[in-house]
């Protein structure tokens, strides 16, 4: 492995095992709550889509929402200054408490604020600062960073927070509950809120109407921080700005439920500073509230800090619509294992932290994390204002890929990846990206290419010079693709007399069946399957020569290449499509790249037509015994059934047609619910990420170990589910396609 | 009561259950006798706007930073009750509502039974106009919290418990 490689690995290593059994308790909890709480709530999806057309609207309008928002909270005298980056802001910041003669500043969870590290700028002029937030609070004790954007010490164990209080402030008796934790913070800090000079909060939403602050949050630090002191600053991004207080309220509803699972949090406070209230000012403890006639000041301080120039960004544009709910983190396998701290640069973490990164950092920031998307797009539905986060993270890698230095290897590897990039793509990536050419050769040379990859020094050799990970089996080429064998057993001709039998009515529907690299290299079986499972329903089979979909390059961030084989793709379908032929997917990643991301490639018209026309294999099954076809036909073997359906079919909302297809022919099914499998296409191959790998797909073994699944037969419906199962598994796994194949005989 | 108020009512007090937020309804008449019940002393308060109730003389009215820190209970006004979520609206008040809600670690919303609304897009609805002429209010659903010492822990800067105080309209009634 490569020192690079070996670095993040141990680095990988390291968080999974300090901090990962505590970040996976909270963040699976947090996830499992958002998937109840949105189930009850009537029109989620409309919300979703209200919540992102505000946000559209917004960001279109940012700068003439910001000159309203400038003169509302003046009118209602606070003072607005736009901050250029995060020096001018502190700059400003400073100034403010200098003015103040602040001592203390308290200060609750913001991440704006943690982009400008504005507590180390106020320091440095002898402002003591505080973070009231609990969780902000224990990692300012720790001197350590944020690892989740809503619950920063989510890494942290209780033991481990009670150790550190007890080493850091020896109380009189040892804390130990929560309970006795939280106590004495409140304490501590409570002294600290009365003592402030100066309170600064950040901000979710912010209206341009009425130059509302709007806060969510279930402490009451957020609310005390405001209106104890005389002195309010409010920091945030530009993007926080709505038009008008009625525009917060999809997102109230939302963003609770989207974040921990809550349906709504304690508080959502809408504050229009300066408030009315009064100060609680202890030097005057005994003036009743009623008595006193304060001057509030406030300074709202609007961050730029490159997202005005991420607004002109055609891919970054979409992270402003960002609500910072943390859902992608949280639905995020990866994330799950590993936490915030790996997946985040200087202050962002999770799904969307790359584009935010990229967009206020740059590209070398987001560089750090960016490879841990598997692209596997659980995320896309979770996110509360669409966001398509996958396709983000994509055109960042894509961009870093252009940045890279010329490649060595170049030379070798010309014939090997005929791609359409620049020659600076890391050569791991390009290996991934261009596996249509390797498994074309693997093939022509099977056996001989299969009995290689088993050597010990070929796979050393492949792990040092392109990082595949030689405890990962290759995948093993057969000699006859699907293609070949179905020529030679008389094409499409005699797949429509099979088709009619035994009734000459039959066979009257034709389908193109898309001959993924996988099963036409690798897994045959499935193929043939799939034909003769098509066939036993009167459907015949047509399977022409289709490039590879796109998705290998893409999700190596070679969007240039996948481009062109989205074009490849549409050209050698487009006369069947035109024939009224349907497209049946088995691959699900392939149909998703078909049917989300090749509207990025393709005219809308042709996109349109190859979305409307292509199902994947069992949903297409699924429509045939529908209007009427005979399940009997099939293989009614009745075995019980552990299911895992590919990440990429589920977001389609795909998933239970497997199911319910199998049920249909008498199977007994038990499905796993984990996000996903961990291995994702190439991401498990890959010497650095191997173990993350394994680790997410423990939680995927875990389920089909359990007593009730133990000795199920495992079906998946994925390449990259099915490899990792029968890495993590001593079963076999098996395509739906086989256990309903009237050609199998039982297992 | 009209069948729509009974409704209403029901789904706000349903709300509440599943917060663990006790709530009592009562008549304005009682409205004194069932503070008593609730309130756990010292108390301290700021002035209810409803024509039917006062507070009584036993909750400090005119509460001081001092009397703030040391108050059990905080009782305030609600303008509107949320009945999906639970949730009571806090305005914010020069007399320091705001503080009285958050300070002491029960926290008494009273509320008239004629100020609960259905959802929440009708609660931003009318808090729209109030906020565009300046004010300031919290939805406030349930007590504060927080998760990040390792467990839910109620009681987190700002009141461990809430019961809410819902005012019985005394003009509507059900034929009684
Ligand atoms: S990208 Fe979407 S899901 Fe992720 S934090 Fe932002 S709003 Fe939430």
């Amino acid at each position: 492995m490569s020192e690079a490689r070996e670095e993040k690995a141990a680095y990988i290593r390291h968080l999974l095992e300090t901090e990962g059994d505590a970040v996976a308790e909270n963040t699976q909890g947090f996830n499992q709550g958002r998937y109840e709480s949105v189930a009850e709530l009537e029109e989620y999806e409309a919300l979703k889509d209200e919540a992102r057309a505000i946000k559209e609207d917004a960001i279109e309008r940012l700068p003439e929402l910001i000159d309203e928002l400038t003169e509302t909270v003046e009118a209602n005298g606070g003072t607005v200054y736009l901050a250029d980056d995060a020096a001018d802001a502190n700059r400003y910041i400073r100034e403010v408490a200098a003015e103040k003669e602040a001592d203390c500043l308290v200060k609750s969870k913001s991440m704006t604020s943690e982009e400008l590290e504005v507590n180390e700028a106020l320091e440095a002029d002898g402002v003591e600062v505080i973070e009231t937030d609990l969780g902000e609070w224990v990692l300012q004790v720790a001197e350590e960073a944020p690892s989740h954007l809503i619950a920063p010490a989510i890494h942290k164990s209780r033991e481990e927070i009670a150790r550190l209080f007890n080493a850091q402030f020896d109380p009189d008796e040892p804390l130990e509950t929560a309970e006795e934790l939280t106590t004495f913070a409140r304490e501590w800090l409570g002294e600290h809120i009365r003592d402030a000079d100066v309170g600064m909060t950040g901000a979710n939403f912010i209206t341009a109407d009425s130059g509302t602050i709007v806060l969510v949050t279930s402490e009451g630090n957020a609310r005390k921080t405001a209106v104890v002191p005389d002195t309010h600053v409010a920091v945030a991004g530009v993007e926080k700005i709505v038009p008008s207080v009625e525009d917060v309220a999809p997102f109230v509803e939302l963003i609770g439920r989207s974040g921990t699972g809550q349906d709504i949090t304690s508080y959502v406070s809408f504050l229009t500073p300066p408030v009315e209230s009064p100060v609680v000012d202890f030097d005057d403890p005994d003036v009743p509230f009623d008595e006193r006639d304060d001057d509030r000041e406030f300074h709202l301080v609007l961050i730029d800090n490159g997202r005005l120039a991420m607004r002109e960004d055609e891919h970054l544009r979409e992270t402003l619509y960002c609500i910072r709910c943390s859902a992608c983190a949280n639905s995020c396998a990866n994330f799950q294992s590993v936490g915030g701290h790996a997946f985040g640069g200087e202050t962002y973490t999770g799904g969307i932290a790359t584009g935010w990164e990229a967009g206020v950092y740059g590209y070398d920031s987001a560089a750090e994390f960016n490879d841990l998307c598997t692209g596997c797009s659980r995320c896309v539905n979770q996110c509360p204002v669409k966001i398509d986060i996958p396709w983000i993270n994509t055109v960042v890698r894509d961009r870093l890929n252009r940045e890279g230095d010329d490649g060595q290897f170049e030379f070798v590897y010309d014939e090997l990846v005929p791609d359409e990039e620049p020659g600076g793509v890391d050569v791991q990536k390009r290996l991934f990206g261009n596996v249509e050419t390797l498994a074309k050769l693997g093939s022509a040379t099977a056996p001989l290419s299969n009995w290689l990859a088993t050597l010990g020094p070929v796979r050393r050799g492949l792990e040092r010079a392109v990082g595949v990970d030689a405890r990962r089996p290759l995948p093993s080429f057969e000699r006859e693709t699907l293609r070949d064998w179905f020529e030679r057993r008389g094409g499409h001709a005699a797949s429509k007399e099979r088709a009619a039998e035994p009734r000459a009515e039959r066979g009257d529907r034709e389908v193109v069946l898309y001959p993924d690299v996988y099963t036409n290299y690798v897994d045959v079986a499935r193929g043939k399957a799939a034909v003769r499972v098509l066939e036993a329903l009167g459907v015949h089979v047509r399977i022409p020569a289709v490039p590879e979909s796109g998705r290998a390059p893409l999700s190596q961030g070679m969007v240039a290449t996948a481009d062109e084989r989205a074009s490849d793709v549409y050209a050698a379908l487009a006369e069947h499509l035109d024939a009224g032929r349907d497209v049946v997917v088995i691959e699900p990643s392939d149909l998703a790249i078909f049917h989300r991301e090749y509207e990025r490639f393709l005219p809308e018209a042709s996109c349109e037509r190859l979305r409307k026309n292509s199902y994947e294999a069992l949903e297409y099954i699924y429509g045939l015994l529908e209007n009427g076809a005979d399940p009997d036909a099939l293989r009614t073997g009745g075995e019980e059934i552990a299911y895992h359906s590919h990440c990429q079919q589920r977001t389609l909302g795909l998933a239970p047609y497997t199911r319910s297809v199998l049920e249909y022919c008498g199977y007994d099914v038990v499905e796993s619910d984990v996000e996903c499998c961990g291995m994702a296409g190439s991401f498990g191959y890959k010497s650095e990420y191997y173990e993350l790998s394994m680790d997410v797909g423990e939680r995927l073994a875990d389920q089909f170990t359990a007593p009730e699944t133990k000795d199920r037969l495992v079906v998946a419906t994925g390449t990259s589910c099915g490899d990792q199962l029968d890495d993590l598994l001593r079963r076999d796994s098996r395509h739906p396609l086989e256990v309903l194949d009237p050609a199998t005989p039982t297992y | 009561m009209s069948v729509e108020t009974g409704a209403i009512v029901e789904r706000f007090e349903t709300s509440l259950a599943e917060l663990d937020v006790a709530v009592t309804r009562t008549r304005p008449t009682a409205f004194e006798s069932t503070l008593e019940e609730v309130v756990r002393e010292p108390a301290v308060g700021t002035p209810l706007p409803f024509a039917s109730v006062s507070l009584p003389a036993w909750v400090d009215a005119r509460p001081t930073p001092a009397t703030l820190e040391s108050a059990a209970t905080g009782v305030t006004a609600a303008s509107f009750g949320i009945a999906d979520y639970g949730s009571v609206v806090l305005p914010s008040t020069p007399e320091g509502a705001e503080q009285v809600s958050l300070f002491p670690e029960l926290h008494v919303p009273v509320l008239r039974e004629r100020d609960l609304i259905a959802d929440m897009p009708t609660a931003i609805d009318r808090l729209g106009p109030r906020l565009r002429d300046g004010e300031s209010a919290i939805v406030a659903t349930g007590p504060s919290a927080t998760a990040d010492m390792g467990a839910l822990v109620r009681g987190a800067h700002g009141p461990e418990a809430v019961h809410v105080i819902l005012l019985e309209d005394g003009e509507v009634s059900d034929g009684e």
